[in-house]
């Protein structure tokens, strides 16, 4: 399983400064929440584990980000193989106009596995991952579209799932679903960090006091504070940190 | 202020008016204890309904506080802290309330002897004056008066132990007389308990301002 470490790392898109220095690690199998406010960088220094923000104009990151002790910027780094291994979700559920089977396997045809044996079985395994197999195993063939927002999202992750990777990054997974989806998708985290690595970018604090087990405040691009959740949410170190949290700015 | 600063403000107001009414019952119980004064007595009986029901309400506000507003870090700490210390004034008001029922109950016994010579009154006065600065404590967040609890409890301690001592030898030498000093013992012995509570706010105090747990620690 891996362990991520992010390094003295500088993310500019052409003149702008938007990550200022950040360094740190997130341990294998376990969930580390981004907070912080609108613009601060998180969802920026999210992309960075699965070099999203390359296709953006003008980006340039100096330092290092190492997953299982290998630099994901090295030249020699397939971005195809990288996002293999690192999944993302995104905050709106985005399945494909395909059906559910169709979505789940994706991945995995694009790589060229034809073989229905395996694709069928990556479909069971991942969506009883997802918790979703008992309540669409007896119509695969339905369109996605068809499933409710939490199904949906379950799907996508799902879909991740399918081809093996060993982390996931979530960007504000749960913010347009309803409360009850919200619970199920959490339960879902927590279950999920026992075989992957997850950072989750979120603006709900109860969300992130509920799930993480550690957590990271980003603020103007710096990372002001990153700390066991608990201790966190108990007794922040950074008055910024305590104002932030407590809701006084952001 | 946002909502959750106008709801701790106003839970941090009820507290401090919960505390001046317990300090209140304390030194209208001690004036009625020192002059035997049935109708003061009285006053204070009455007022324990009013104690109850503010550490009634203070309970619900702090349980509102928790389901609706989430508080986290320091203002976490503030809502834990006021419940425990809405808990501790109010055993201090059962302790005014137990002294202002032995005045109304007494039976014309003249215990002036026996509440001199155990320094009753003064231990009466110490427990009074921790429960106002401690106080003080919280409304100027000055975690050096809440050190400073400590140290006087331990004096309220030592002037019990002597109280107790006295107690012991009157009885040896007055046996006729032990329920009288039974009656007394229990006094200082409920004075010394709310020595004990002061401290405890003051424990709690520290641990609202400086995440500090100083709870069963040596001080």
């Amino acid at each position: 399983m891996s362990k991520l470490i992010a390094d003295k790392v500088n993310v500019y898109y052409g003149q702008s400064h938007v990550i200022k220095d950040v360094s740190l690690e997130v341990p294998a199998n376990s969930v580390t929440a981004f907070i912080g406010p609108s613009g601060c960088g998180k969802s920026t220094f999210l992309r960075l584990f699965n070099r999203m923000n390359d296709y953006i104009d003008g980006f340039k990151m100096t330092g290092s980000i190492l997953i299982g002790g290998s630099d994901i910027y090295d030249p020699k780094v397939k971005i195809e193989e990288l996002r293999k291994k690192v999944g993302m979700v995104f905050q709106k559920p985005n399945p494909f106009p395909k059906s559910i089977y169709e979505n789940v396997v994706y991945g995995l045809k694009i790589q060229g596995i034809k073989d229905k044996k395996i694709l069928d079985e990556a479909v069971e395994r991942s969506l009883i991952q997802v918790a979703l197999w008992d309540e669409v195993k007896d119509d695969l063939k339905k369109s996605a579209y068809a499933l409710s927002g939490g199904q949906q999202q379950r799907l996508c992750i799902a879909r991740t799932l399918a081809v093996g990777p060993d982390v996931l990054l979530m960007d504000e997974p749960t913010s347009a679903l309803d409360p009850i989806s919200t619970s199920k998708l959490e339960m879902l985290i927590q279950d999920l960090k026992k075989n992957f690595t997850i950072i989750i970018v979120t603006h709900n604090m109860q969300q992130a006091g509920r799930i993480s087990d550690q957590t990271a405040f980003f603020y103007l691009g710096e990372l002001v504070e990153i700390n066991q959740t608990r201790a966190l949410f108990t007794n922040p170190q950074s008055e910024r940190t305590q104002n932030y949290i407590t809701g006084r700015f952001g | 202020m946002t909502q959750t600063e106008v709801e701790l403000h106003q839970l941090k107001l009820e507290v401090v008016n919960m505390w001046k009414l317990v300090s209140e019952q304390m030194k209208k119980s001690m004036t009625a204890l020192a002059t035997m004064d049935k109708k003061l007595a009285e006053e204070v009986l009455l007022g324990e309904k009013r104690v109850n029901q503010a550490e009634i309400d203070i309970d619900s506000h702090c349980e509102n506080i928790f389901a609706l507003f989430n508080p986290v870090a320091n203002d976490l700490r503030l809502v834990l802290s006021l419940l425990k210390i809405n808990g501790s004034l109010e055993r201090i008001g059962d302790i005014a309330f137990s002294v202002a029922k032995f005045v109304r109950k007494s039976d014309g016994y003249n215990y002036d002897y026996l509440i001199a010579q155990t320094h009753t009154l003064e231990m009466f006065e110490e427990a009074s004056d921790l429960i106002i600065d401690v106080m003080k404590a919280f409304e100027t967040e000055n975690t050096q008066i809440a050190q400073d609890i400590f140290k006087r409890d331990k004096g309220l301690n030592q002037l019990n132990r002597s109280a107790r001592e006295f107690i012991i030898n009157y009885i040896k030498q007055h046996p006729q007389e032990v329920e009288e000093c039974l009656r007394v013992l229990s006094i200082f012995r409920k004075l010394e308990r709310a020595g004990d509570q002061s401290k405890v706010i003051a424990e709690e105090i520290i641990f609202y301002i400086e995440a500090k747990v100083l709870k069963h620690s040596k001080k």
